[in-house]
């Protein structure tokens, strides 16, 4: 059996508050390679502490958490960005383009941390552009892009750096049904491919589309069949 | 992360606002100008003043005889003897008393009740070659020479001033000044003296003269020297003038060049220096507060790096870059205006412009250190920004 991409066990998030907020209670899931995931919930379930923690952007409280067989809660903060930026793929909601490159340099800057080598690099963003339809865009700055567009720049950059997950957080959130279609084929073909998705939204289209649905509530996590 | 991917980043990151960019250099670009105006100006009047010191004072020695009852401590003969010195170009001996320099001298002996008939000028005894040493003009004849002189000729050249007043001004009809009732045929005119410019109102007579009003002894010797021997001949004039008695003669010689420079250099330097730092105190100051500014606009851009794999030290090495380079534009600026600056004032004045290239040089790496500096604590904000709070 392979190694999970993700496995969690025991995870709890407490923020400091009084009383205290646990955001997370004990949460246990494994994820596949291959597997492609929603997480459903509505707002303040703890939705953004699971990507926050699964992201290697936040720490749980407690518990351990295995990224592709690593235990990332011992890890000290430089090792867990490393990590982050070879293994995790990031989607926003808000796309988070720099405004003033061209799609190219966008999607470029997912080989500038960590050790990527600078050869090939421009012909390799291409090749991700192509991925998602978007070669024909490849001199445009974003605010020339419509938001499907840009999501998939968005998505083009968080595939350049060959990650083993793309971790998406409400993906279509500011897009149309059109856009948000385009974008939810773009996930099946990737996930055709190999790729481990796993999406964070609220919306029931977009879960739909995903083979495993997890709902979460409260912090406490519930697979449904 | 490859230095090169750094560099780009900052780069693009300074580039993205180009006016901000700009406006942010000027506090640098206005220190810096200030710095290196103020050194170069200084450097440049410094080298000035000492340039003008060395046409007339570095090259004037003046040697002071006092007067012994006994005996003549200098003659008139060692003058010459000063001249084997190397580095003297001309060497002139004077005899003036007290009593010399108040005398009454009437250009006629006619009576006019309507004019002041005599004038109060002052008589003195010189060597022939009085012309060489204060770079004096004649303005009209000539000056008596070694003939005049053997022969006990009664001739006496006026100063421009004195002839003025005794209102003589053509030669042609070999007029006569009358000291003590005696009679003295003007040969020339002297003026444009740029030494001793007293003379201009004296009557100078040959020295084997000098004994009529009671001048017998040098009473001074002036000295012009080469450029640089002022300070060597000063040493060895006493001496050369008068071996038995060196220690009783007075030499005064000009101050060193090296003086002179320091002391023109101090008097401007300290205000302006204190202005330019003040000046790049603001400019860092303006740097700390734009690039703090722009990193709180960034903040969403800090945590898409993190999530993308950039640690805080690149974080941290990116917005320090990107103020290095803004205060290393400030600074390149800055020299440049300040070197155009002390050249146009070199040009307009006619001076010749010094500036140390050293300087020219270092006030760009100041204005990246003004940069660097400026930078750090907004650099320190960015890299502890945690990525969960700066994606939110």
């Amino acid at each position: 059996m392979p190694e999970p991409v993700i496995e969690l066990t025991g995870i709890c998030r407490d923020f400091p508050a009084d009383p205290p907020v646990r955001a997370l209670d004990n949460v246990t899931l494994r994820v596949d390679p291959g597997d492609y995931m929603a997480i459903i919930g509505p707002s303040g379930s703890g939705k953004s502490t699971l990507l926050n923690v699964l992201g290697l952007l936040d720490r749980p409280s407690s518990g351990s958490f295995r990224l592709d067989g690593i235990e990332t809660t011992t890890l000290r903060d430089g090792a867990r960005t490393r990590l982050r930026g070879a293994r995790i793929g990031f989607v926003f909601q808000s796309f988070h383009l720099l405004p003033h490159r061209t799609v190219t340099e966008n999607v470029m800057l997912a080989e500038v941390y960590g050790r990527h080598p600078r050869r090939g690099r421009l012909a390799r963003a291409k090749q991700a552009l192509e991925q998602v339809g978007m070669g024909h865009r490849t001199g445009f700055q974003p605010g020339r892009l419509s938001g499907g567009e840009r999501q998939r720049v968005a998505i083009a950059r968080a595939l350049m750096a060959r990650p083993s997950l793309l971790l998406c957080d409400e993906p279509t959130g500011n897009l149309d049904s059109r856009n948000t279609e385009a974008v939810l084929d773009l996930f099946d073909g990737l996930r055709s491919q190999g790729l481990t998705i796993l999406v964070i939204t609220h919306e029931d289209e977009v879960s739909a589309r995903a083979k495993r649905r997890v709902r979460i509530g409260d912090g406490v996590l519930t697979e449904q069949e | 992360m490859d230095i090169r991917d750094l560099w780009a980043e900052s780069m693009a990151g300074m580039l993205a606002r180009p006016i901000r960019s700009a406006l942010t250099t000027l506090g640098t670009v206005l220190g810096i100008t200030t710095l290196v105006v103020t050194m170069g100006i200084a450097a440049t009047a410094g080298n000035q003043i000492v340039g003008r010191f060395d046409e007339l004072l570095a090259t004037s020695i003046t040697v002071e005889v006092p007067q012994s009852s006994r005996q003549a401590l200098v003659s008139w003969e060692a003058v010459a003897e000063l001249r084997r010195l190397r580095g003297v170009l001309s060497a002139t001996a004077l005899a003036q008393s007290d009593k010399s320099s108040n005398l009454v001298v009437t250009a006629n002996n006619l009576l006019d009740p309507t004019q002041v008939a005599g004038q109060t000028l002052a008589v003195v005894a010189a060597t022939p070659n009085l012309q060489a040493t204060t770079h004096g003009r004649l303005l009209a004849g000539r000056f008596y020479d070694a003939g005049h002189i053997i022969r006990r000729d009664r001739v006496v050249v006026l100063g421009e001033q004195a002839a003025a007043m005794l209102g003589i001004t053509r030669l042609d009809h070999a007029p006569a000044v009358f000291i003590n009732d005696r009679a003295y045929t003007v040969i020339g005119i002297i003026g444009g003296l740029q030494r001793e410019q007293i003379l201009a109102g004296a009557v100078l007579v040959p020295p084997t003269i000098g004994p009529d009003f009671g001048l017998k002894n040098v009473t001074r010797v002036l000295v012009g020297t080469q450029l640089g021997a002022a300070e060597l001949i000063a040493r060895q004039a006493a001496l050369a003038l008068s071996p038995n008695h060196a220690g009783e003669l007075q030499v005064i010689a000009p101050p060193g060049p090296k003086r002179a420079r320091d002391g023109a250099q101090d008097d401007v330097n300290g205000l302006f220096l204190i202005l330019g730092l003040v000046s790049l105190i603001v400019g860092a100051v303006g740097i700390a507060n734009v690039t703090l500014v722009t990193i709180m606009e960034r903040v969403a851009e800090i945590g898409l790096r993190r999530a993308l794999g950039a640690t805080r030290r690149n974080i941290a090495a990116q917005f320090l870059l990107e103020s290095s380079l803004i205060g290393l534009t400030g600074g390149v600026i800055g020299a440049s205006l300040g070197t155009v600056a002390v050249v146009t004032v070199a040009a307009v004045r006619h001076w010749t412009p010094v500036l140390d290239i050293r300087l020219a040089l270092a006030a760009p790496a100041a204005g990246a250190l003004v940069g660097l500096l400026a930078g750090l604590y907004p650099a320190l904000r960015a890299a502890r920004m945690e990525p969960v709070d700066a994606l939110r």
